[in-house]
C-alpha cells in the first residue's frame, strides 16, 4: 500500500530538511537517473524535467500529515521547505520499502542551488545523446539561462560523483 | 510546389461534434490522417474506463487528436501577422498538435505503469522510426520528423511553439475538457473558447492572455478542476481501473511463474519480458486487449478468470474513503483477516489515490516549478493568474487529495455468517449487511 509514498517518505527521513519546490522536483529526478527507483513520471518542462505526479503525491503526503510545508516570502516570490514528522516515520514503520542506499547522494544534490540542480537534471534527461550534443541541447533548450562552460563542465564533474557515491 | 507547400484542390472538411468542423487544407496533414498509425487511435479510447461509469464516453484518441489539430489550426490563424510570431514554424505547430499522442496504448496509463512504459517515447519511436508517418514527415525534410518529435516531448528550441501544444492553456487541454464534457454528458468542463483564442497572444517565447479575458480563462479553470474531480477522478471509473490494472499484473506474475495459459497471451509476451518492440507495441489496441479478457474468463487461475469477469461484465469493486495516516492499523488489520479468508490482498484490497491519475489542474508554479498563465496587462507587464483572479486563487491554493480503499463486496457478503472474519472485515469497512 502507498509503497511510492513510501518511498518518498524515505527521502525525507534521509534529508531531513528540502528547501525549495523546485530543489525537490530536480533532487528526486536526478536521484531517478541514478538508479534509485522512485517511480514518479518526468517529462521536460520549461524549467527541466518536472513532474506533475510528485507535486501530487508530496500534497497528498502533507494533506496526510507526513511531511510538514513552510512557506516563507522572499522579495518577489514563495519559497517552500519541507520536513518529516513524527505520524510520516510511523508510515514508514509500517510499509517497508526496498531502496539503495542514497544517503550519500543527498548530502550532495542538498549542498547545490536549484539552478544547479536544473543544468544537472536538463544533461541527465539528455543522457542517450553524446557529450557534445548534451551540452549543444542544454545551450538551446536553456538559452536564457546562460549556463557558462564552467558551469557545465563542473556538472559533468558533479554527475561522475554523484554517480560513484 | 514542395510537398510542404503542397495545399489540397478543395479543402477537405471532418464533421466534429466539439467543434463543428475540422478543416484540413495541407496535404501533409491530410496524409498523416491517413496513415496507418494515426489510424490506430480510433481504437483507443479517450479516457480508458470512464465508459463504465459516463456510458457516452467511447469517444477515441483519434477524434482528441482531429481537436487538438483544429485548435491549433485557428490559433495559428488569428497569430498570423503578431509580433513574436514565426510563420514558417507553422506546418510544424500543425504536425505536432496531430500527432501528439500517437504513442498511446491501449488503456495507456495502466498499461504504462504495469509494465512501465512511457506513451510519449512510443510516440518518439512512431515519429523517428520505421513507419508510415516518419515517411510522411521526411518528405517535408528530412529532419521533420526529429522537429516534430522535439516539439511533442517539449524539448524544442522555439518554446513558443511548445507552449501551444503543451502549457497550462494549451489547445491539448481545450480540446479534451470540452470533448470529454460532449462525451460523458456532463454540464461543466464548457467555457468561452472562442474568446480565450481571441484573446492569446504570443509574448516572447510563450502564450500570454490578454487581462480583458481573464474571466474566460478563470471558467476554464473552473471546468478544468470540476472535470478533474466529477470525471476523471470519478470512483467508479477508478473501480475499473484498479480492476484493470490488478489484471495486467496477475497476468504479468502468472507468466514469470510459468503459467501455462489456456489462451497464449502472444500479443503481451514482449510486454512481460520487458522488451517491446515498436511493431509489437503498435498491434496492440483495445479491441485486442479486450478479446483477451474475454478469453482469460475461462483461465484455471482463479484470480484472473474473477478480475476479467468482473471487467467484461461490470461487476467493479466497491470502495469507501479512506485515510492511510488514521486508518493504518486497520488496514493492517484488513490484511491479515483478507488472508484469512481467502482473499489475496494484493488483489482484493487496494488503495488508490489521487496522485495515480494521469490528469491535473491548475497550480500557478511557484519557485519556477513550471511555467504558470500569465495575464497580459494594459502596460504590457505580465502577472502571473492566481495573483489578480480570486477564483482561480482559492482554487488553486486548496490542496484537495483523495484516498479510497477498493475491496470486492459480493465476495465478502458470499463468506458464511459462521466465518467470525466475516462480520470484522464488514465492521472494519463499514459496510451494512444485506
Amino acid at each position: 500500500m502507498l509503497t511510492n509514498h513510501a518511498k518518498l517518505m524515505n527521502f525525507f527521513v534521509t534529508a531531513k530538511e528540502v528547501v525549495g519546490r523546485k530543489k525537490l522536483q530536480k533532487m528526486i529526478y536526478i536521484l531517478q537517473k541514478c538508479d534509485v527507483p522512485f517511480e514518479e513520471k518526468f517529462t521536460f518542462h520549461f524549467y527541466g524535467p518536472y513532474s506533475e505526479e510528485l507535486t501530487l503525491r508530496i500534497e497528498e503526503m502533507c494533506n496526510l500529515g507526513f511531511i510538514e510545508e513552510t512557506k516563507e516570502e522572499k522579495s518577489n516570490y514563495y519559497q517552500y521547505q519541507y520536513q518529516t514528522t513524527s505520524a510520516g516515520i510511523d508510515f514508514l514503520d509500517h510499509v517497508k520499502v526496498d531502496l539503495p542506499l542514497f544517503s550519500k547522494k543527498v548530502d550532495l544534490l542538498k549542498e547545490q542551488s536549484s539552478r544547479f540542480l536544473e543544468l544537472v537534471a536538463t544533461m541527465l534527461y539528455f543522457d542517450e545523446l553524446p557529450k557534445v550534443e548534451v551540452e549543444a541541447k542544454v545551450r538551446e533548450v536553456k538559452a536564457k539561462v546562460n549556463y557558462t562552460d564552467k558551469d557545465i563542465e563542473e556538472a559533468w564533474a558533479f554527475i561522475a560523483e554523484l554517480k560513484q557515491t | 510546389m514542395a510537398y510542404k507547400d503542397e495545399q489540397l484542390r478543395e479543402e477537405k472538411v471532418f464533421k466534429d461534434p466539439v467543434h463543428r468542423y475540422i478543416h484540413v487544407k495541407d496535404r501533409v496533414i491530410w496524409d498523416l490522417i491517413g496513415a496507418m498509425e494515426f489510424q490506430r487511435l480510433r481504437r483507443i479510447k479517450q479516457l480508458g474506463t470512464s465508459f463504465f461509469t459516463f456510458h457516452g464516453a467511447e469517444h477515441s484518441r483519434f477524434n482528441h487528436s482531429l481537436g487538438v489539430y483544429e485548435i491549433v489550426r485557428r490559433i495559428l490563424a488569428n497569430f498570423e501577422g503578431k509580433p513574436y510570431w514565426n510563420p514558417n514554424e507553422r506546418l510544424l505547430c500543425l504536425a505536432a498538435a496531430l500527432l501528439h499522442d500517437l504513442g498511446h496504448g491501449p488503456f495507456s496509463h495502466s498499461f504504462e505503469k504495469v509494465f512501465k512504459l512511457d506513451h510519449e517515447d512510443f510516440t518518439k519511436k512512431i515519429i523517428v522510426g520505421d513507419t508510415e508517418i516518419n515517411h510522411i514527415l521526411r518528405r517535408v525534410e528530412p529532419d521533420f520528423p526529429q522537429k516534430v518529435a522535439e516539439v511533442i516531448n517539449k524539448t524544442y528550441h522555439d518554446k513558443l511553439v511548445v507552449s501551444l501544444i503543451s502549457s497550462q492553456i494549451d489547445a491539448d487541454r481545450m480540446d479534451y475538457l470540452q470533448r470529454d464534457a460532449y462525451f460523458t454528458g456532463v454540464s461543466y468542463g464548457h467555457f468561452d473558447m472562442e474568446r480565450i483564442l481571441r484573446v492569446m497572444r504570443p509574448v516572447d517565447d510563450q502564450v500570454v492572455i490578454k487581462s480583458s479575458g481573464m474571466h474566460a480563462v478563470e471558467d476554464y479553470i473552473m471546468s478544468r478542476y470540476q472535470m478533474y474531480w466529477q470525471v476523471y477522478f470519478h470512483p467508479v471509473s477508478r473501480s475499473a481501473e484498479v480492476i484493470l490494472s490488478k489484471i495486467l499484473h496477475r497476468v504479468k506474475d502468472l507468466y514469470l511463474s510459468g503459467y501455462t495459459f489456456r489462451f497464449q497471451p502472444i500479443h503481451f509476451l514482449s510486454f512481460f519480458e520487458g522488451e517491446v518492440s515498436l511493431q509489437d507495441y503498435i498491434r496492440l489496441d483495445e479491441p485486442i486487449v479486450s478479446y483477451y479478457f474475454q478469453a482469460w474468463t475461462d483461465e484455471s487461475d482463479e484470480i484472473l478468470s474473477d478480475l476479467c469477469v468482473r471487467f467484461t461484465n461490470r461487476k467493479l469493486f466497491k470502495y469507501v474513503e479512506f485515510n492511510p495516516n488514521a486508518q493504518m492499523e486497520e488496514w493492517m488489520v484488513l490484511h491479515r483477516l483478507f488472508e484469512q479468508v481467502g482473499m489475496d490482498p494484493k488483489y482484493y484490497l487496494v488503495v488508490d489515490s489521487s496522485s495515480d491519475l494521469p490528469y491535473d489542474f491548475y497550480r500557478p508554479g511557484e519557485e519556477g516549478e513550471r511555467l504558470p498563465i500569465y495575464l497580459q496587462k494594459p502596460n504590457n507587464e505580465l502577472e502571473e493568474l492566481s495573483r489578480t483572479s480570486d477564483i482561480v486563487e482559492s482554487i488553486s491554493g486548496k490542496k484537495r487529495t483523495d484516498h479510497k480503499l477498493y475491496f470486492p463486496s459480493d465476495f465478502i457478503e458470499a463468506l458464511s455468517d459462521d466465518q467470525p472474519e466475516k462480520k470484522q472485515i464488514m465492521d472494519l469497512l463499514g459496510i451494512a449487511r444485506n
